[in-house]
């Protein structure tokens, strides 16, 4: 049966002009505008009173509804002196900066009303708004406005900035990612290598333009021998910040291996810089050549391009976070006399302060509950995928999140000391992420590498030390010149942003390009259950009617349609989007009881909606309703009704039917898991219960399964795998899985909504890319097969090179050709083939 | 062939004179927002807007 058949054109007129939704009761204003509601109007006539009028124009209806009631949250946490120190980036005089997170900045209009503020508030200069970051940059008088009230203005216009306990990290602090830095994408890591990048180019350019005459051999005739030594200068003089500014990196890092006894792929670079350097310098200063500075100078720019490119970043992603950034910045405390509330900062807490938590808000800390019950959603935490139903006297744990109507709790723990923030204090936690040192295989062949051609080096200068002892010098430089693994270098980098494009392209987004190495060595993989292989979003709905559903059919869509908006519960929520469309009615004695579902009276007639146990009280007779079930219940499979919650429709007093919320698995899910096991074993580890056990035993051949694990079971369990010496990949989604993620040898975190909140991992992977993981581990170890192939194919440029230089008959021109030649053909080799191979195996190539 | 010390001397200067511009606009952070200004240059000015009104 199809319950959206009945589209009604009225509806399509009756659009709220602020925020576009269906203006079912629409509110009128002076002008011809009409909303949806009162909160929207307000926002509305706020804007207009301000000239801000053109917010309508850039987008159509950019307005964020404020349906759901405009919720003023407390701010006035922002007038402590101490939380401002760490919210305002600098200050001068009453002039003070600071960045906002603003995940509602969505659209061209945004923009633009964020960055006239100041038509609204006089005190504020400027809004600088960076759309990929969310982030809105305020410049503001604070004798004329305050933090707070910018805050408040932000909220009530529809932007409520996002306030979480890691904004506390004052900006001072070098170890976190400071507020500033949030704001600009490019770090000043990168900004350095842009202009060593610059200033490498820029002589490789001119030093090039220098040495023509060089190549054309124009320097011959006598009278013109003047000009070699300009020429000769100027390249020296242009190579100089080269060698000292932009090549900096190369030689302090072949430094630092060195001074540790160990040889990394700078070395040989290293060498090579320096014998290039150093030969061009003798050769002008003496006047015997011309010098190879423009071999010198295309090197290192080359080297450098490469460098930025495996610097690669997911502006949009934010790979480190911790439950800091998971947990609100303040709460309501209670305060035990006076009875007044008041905002205070979630790490200011004591044990036994009273707290309320709103709807839809976050519990910070570990609390016992003081009301009668609430419903929790614990699903981010323990991937429990149902609401929990607390009474009073019961714990209620931080990172769940309140439904339906507001609570009271009494705090247990110390927000550092709570269940969920424990799991950070383990050891595996402190590690740094960037710390999980990769070793290149570039890095582990240098060393044989560097002792070549050291040994060819020495076997050309002994040689040649006998036939001709004035050649010999010549020839130990040019073979260390020529020897220098500038493609090989490149290879490295070229290859893996190549795949690491080409995966986010396909949904995988790995927070640096040679984790890739990282994914192709992995042969165990572990799956969170809830959110990961189950989808949280499509979550199905099915109605299954009875036979009375026929005669009230239209009545019944109205009455469910109107009721359910009314309700808070997630569950409500669906039933009523899946009824879009559909006309709207006055509701009466609308009523919830948490826990078990809602009555109300539309029209006259009473509609209950709820459990099986709740909606018996609304039935004239319970005989018809049992009959018309069991029937569905038989033809339903044993393997859905497992997974399925049933919500049950009492109208008139007669039996409706019920609505399955079926917990889809994933697109593809069993085709991944197959996939994945050629490549070793599967590992399921759930928090939540086993109920489901039979339907994902069936799909793939689990090596494990373990459910009811806590985060902290999930983490031991990693690293048991790890110490087997298993190379683990993990997928999860919620912060349950975060100590999982952080131990495993390359954890995936996997989100439906990339702007939303995931873990601290390797990587990100977009819900609807999971059906590709398969194809994506296989294309990663392809990867590095592209690698060997572009090392074989700079070696063979390497022993061209060898040949001429080895003979002695390696002269600039010949440097010049083959250095670019080479490294050009290294970057062409492996963008193409790593697009081929991806492809071939079915990913996207472009976006 | 004198002449070409000039050349020279005036292409590295109209080369450093890029190279300092390409310097500022790093450091000045021109860069550092890719997206934002692409869609900030869509704004009317604030005087149009004023004009249209009256």
């Amino acid at each position: 049966m199809n319950l959206v058949n009945t589209s009604v054109s009225v509806t399509e007129k009756l659009r709220c002009s602020h925020c576009g939704e269906p203006a079912t009761r629409p509110v009128y204003s002076g002008s011809n505008d009409l909303f949806c509601c009162q909160g929207c109007r307000m926002v509305f006539e706020l804007l207009h009173e301000h000239d801000l009028d053109p917010y309508y124009s850039f987008d159509e209806l950019p307005g964020q509804t404020i349906k759901a009631g405009l919720q003023r949250p407390q701010f006035d946490i922002l007038e402590d002196p101490k939380i401002q120190q760490s919210l305002i980036e600098f200050t001068q005089g009453t002039h003070a900066t600071t960045t906002f997170y603003i995940p509602s900045i969505h659209c061209t209009s945004c923009v633009w009303l964020l960055e006239h503020l100041q038509k609204i508030d006089e005190g504020i200069y400027e809004g600088r708004v960076n759309f990929i970051k969310r982030s809105l940059r305020v410049r503001f008088d604070q004798s004329r406005t305050s933090l707070r009230s910018i805050a408040e203005l932000l909220s009530s216009i529809g932007y409520e900035p996002q306030l979480r306990l890691n904004d506390l990290d004052s900006p001072a602090n070098p170890n976190s990612e400071t507020r500033t830095e949030a704001h600009s994408s490019l770090s000043s890591l990168q900004k350095t290598l842009w202009l060593k990048l610059g200033v490498a180019g820029f002589a490789f350019g001119n030093v090039m333009l220098f040495s023509f005459p060089e190549y054309l051999d124009l320097h011959q005739s006598s009278s013109d021998v003047w000009m070699s030594w300009v020429f000769g200068g100027l390249n020296i003089l242009l190579s100089i910040p080269v060698l000292l500014y932009s090549a900096s990196d190369y030689l302090k890092s072949a430094w630092a291996a060195l001074a540790q006894g160990g040889i990394n792929l700078d070395v040989p670079i290293s060498i090579g810089i320096i014998a290039l350097f150093g030969r061009s310098l003798y050769e002008i200063l003496s006047g015997t050549g011309a010098g190879y500075f423009d071999s010198f100078t295309g090197f290192i720019f080359f080297l450098l391009i490469g460098k930025l490119i495996q610097k690669k970043t997911f502006d949009h992603l934010s790979f480190d976070r911790d439950y800091r950034s998971y947990l609100p910045l303040s709460v309501l405390r209670k305060d035990s006399t006076t009875l007044e509330e008041s905002a205070v900062a979630v790490t200011q807490l004591e044990i036994g302060d009273r707290i309320r938590i709103r709807n839809e808000e976050l519990i910070p800390v570990d609390a016992v509950l003081e009301d009668e019950q609430a419903d929790i959603d614990y699903h981010f935490i323990t991937g429990e995928s149902e609401p929990v139903t607390i009474k009073r006297g019961e714990n209620v744990y931080a990172g769940g999140k309140v439904l339906g109507k507001g609570v009271h709790v009494l705090v247990s723990k110390k927000v550092e000391h709570s269940y969920l923030t424990e799991l950070w204090n383990h050891g595996a936690m402190q590690t740094n992420t960037s710390a999980k040192e990769v070793t290149h295989f570039a890095d582990r062949i240098s060393p044989f590498f560097t002792l070549s051609v050291l040994f060819i080096a020495i076997m050309a200068l002994g040689f040649w030390w006998f036939i001709e002892p004035s050649k010999a010098f010549t020839v130990f430089t040019a073979v260390l010149i020529v020897a220098c693994p500038c493609a090989l270098a490149l290879s490295t980098p070229f290859t893996l942003s190549s795949a690491q494009n080409v995966l986010s392209l396909n949904g995988l987004y790995i927070r640096s390009s040679s984790l890739i190495e990282s994914l192709a060595q992995t042969n165990a993989f572990v799956f969170d259950k809830t959110g990961t292989l189950t989808s949280t979003r499509k979550t199905g709905l099915i109605f299954r009617p009875s036979q009375a559903y026929t005669h009230h059919r239209d009545e019944c869509n109205k009455a469910l349609q109107s009721s359910s908006a009314h309700s808070l519960h997630p569950l409500s929520k669906k039933i009523h989007s899946s009824l879009a469309g559909i006309e709207g009615v006055e509701v009466d004695h609308f009523e919830e009881r948490a826990g078990l579902g809602y009555s109300s009276s539309v029209n006259g007639a009473v509609i209950a909606v709820g459990k099986k146990s709740f909606i018996k009280g609304y039935l004239d007779s319970e005989v018809a309703e049992t009959s018309n079930t069991t029937e569905h219940e038989i033809s339903t499979s044993k393997q859905v009704k497992q997974l399925e919650t049933q919500v049950h429709v009492a109208f008139k007093g007669e039996y409706m039917g019920y609505f399955t919320f079926d917990h889809g698995l994933r697109e593809g899910v069993g085709r991944v898991l197959k996939g994945l096991q050629q490549f070793g074993p599967l590992y399921l580890v759930s928090g939540d219960s086993n109920k489901d056990v039979t339907t994902f035993s069936e799909l793939a051949d689990w090596e494990k399964m373990h459910f009811n694990q806590a985060p902290m079971d999930k983490l031991h369990f990693m690293e048991g795998l790890e110490s087997e010496g298993r190379k683990t990949c993990m997928i999860g989604d919620g912060l349950n899985d975060a100590g999982a993620l952080k131990t495993a040898h390359f954890g995936i975190a996997l989100s439906d909504d990339m702007s939303s909140f995931s873990p601290a991992c390797d990587a990100i992977i977009e819900g609807e890319a999971t059906e590709h993981l398969a194809v994506m581990r296989q294309f990663s170890q392809d990867a590095i097969r592209v690698i060997l192939f572009s090392f074989a194919l700079s070696l063979l440029y390497n022993l061209i090179g060898l040949g001429f230089a080895i003979t002695g008959e390696l002269t600039p021109l010949v440097a010049a050709i083959i250095m670019p030649a080479s490294s050009i053909s290294v970057m062409i080799f492996t963008f193409f083939t790593t697009r081929f191979i991806a492809r071939k195996r079915g990913l996207k190539v472009w976006g | 062939m004198g002449v070409i010390v000039y050349l020279i001397a005036f292409s590295l200067l109209v080369a450093l004179f890029f190279l300092g511009a390409f310097f500022w606009s790093v450091t000045s952070g021109q860069f550092d927002d890719p997206h934002t200004p692409a869609v900030r240059m869509l704004f009317d000015d604030e005087t149009n807007h004023e004009k249209k009104k009256n």
